[in-house]
């Protein structure tokens, strides 16, 4: 058992309650003294697993792990899936409609972002089924 | 210093967040594309854009900048208004463009 298990639904229509479990989750890392450069890369990584959701997947669940010497954070979903995952881990490499890219999101940096900010993550998709994300985020790690 | 006194030298109107605008300002970002600016600006910048969204507020939250900067009386969205408020982002509105705000913000952060 972890410390601390969150679970969040990310609604899969709604731009505008994309981030409230990552500004959660970041409210309770503040909360429980968590080291702030963890606490940030916590929350880049989920927020923008959030946003991929929102925009590709109809939505999906949050699963956060905090324990002292680490942070787990698994974001699933039943979305089209990612046909070629090393491709969509390029930086640049989007899918996203228009709409999404006047909004600011949709350049092709969700993933690589994802990537930068953890220590690691592993992601599982079936084309039909949906996509996994995992990651895990250690203190001291990378700065 | 704050951002509330770097806003009225400047002359930036503020349109929501009162509660944020005795933050601290300790430096500046400048950006439009909401990945970018969530993986680079940090923690005191005050963050030139257009991005007006609601999305732009909670990138604001994440990276806890010090203010939004909307350049060039870029809109502010209704529900962008209402997260700044709740949030505490204090969000400013300017009719200089983002180089010449940013120009601005350079010299009073150097004075």
């Amino acid at each position: 058992m972890s410390m601390l298990h969150l679970n969040y639904q990310v609604p899969g229509d709604d731009f505008t309650r994309a981030g409230e479990a990552s500004g959660d989750v970041k409210h309770k890392l503040k909360k429980l003294g968590y080291e702030p450069d963890a606490t940030r890369r916590v929350a880049i990584a989920m927020y923008e697993g959030e946003i991929n959701m929102v925009i590709h997947a109809g939505g999906g669940e949050a699963v956060v792990d905090i324990d002292p010497d680490r942070v787990e954070i698994v974001l699933a979903d039943h979305g089209p899936g990612i046909e070629d995952v090393d491709q969509a881990m390029q930086a640049g490499w989007s899918t996203a409609p228009d709409n999404v890219r006047a909004l600011g999101f949709g350049a092709g940096m969700g993933l690589p972002n994802m990537k930068k900010y953890t220590d690691e993550m592993v992601v599982e998709s079936v084309v039909g089924e949906g996509t996994t994300v995992r990651m895990t985020v250690v203190p001291g790690r990378k700065q | 210093m704050q951002i509330g006194e770097m806003a009225q030298t400047c002359g930036w109107k503020l349109l929501a967040g009162e509660k944020g605008t005795g933050n601290e300002v300790d430096g500046c970002y400048v950006g439009d594309l909401l990945s970018w600016v969530m993986a680079r600006a940090q923690a005191g910048n005050v963050w030139l854009t257009v991005m007006g969204n609601v999305n732009a507020v909670a990138v604001a939250t994440l990276t806890e900048v010090s203010a939004i900067v909307l350049t060039e009386s870029a809109a502010l969205d209704a529900e962008a208004a209402v997260k700044a408020e709740q949030q505490g982002i204090p969000v400013y509105t300017c009719a200089e463009n983002t180089y010449e705000t940013a120009v601005q913000v350079y010299e009073k952060l150097g004075q």
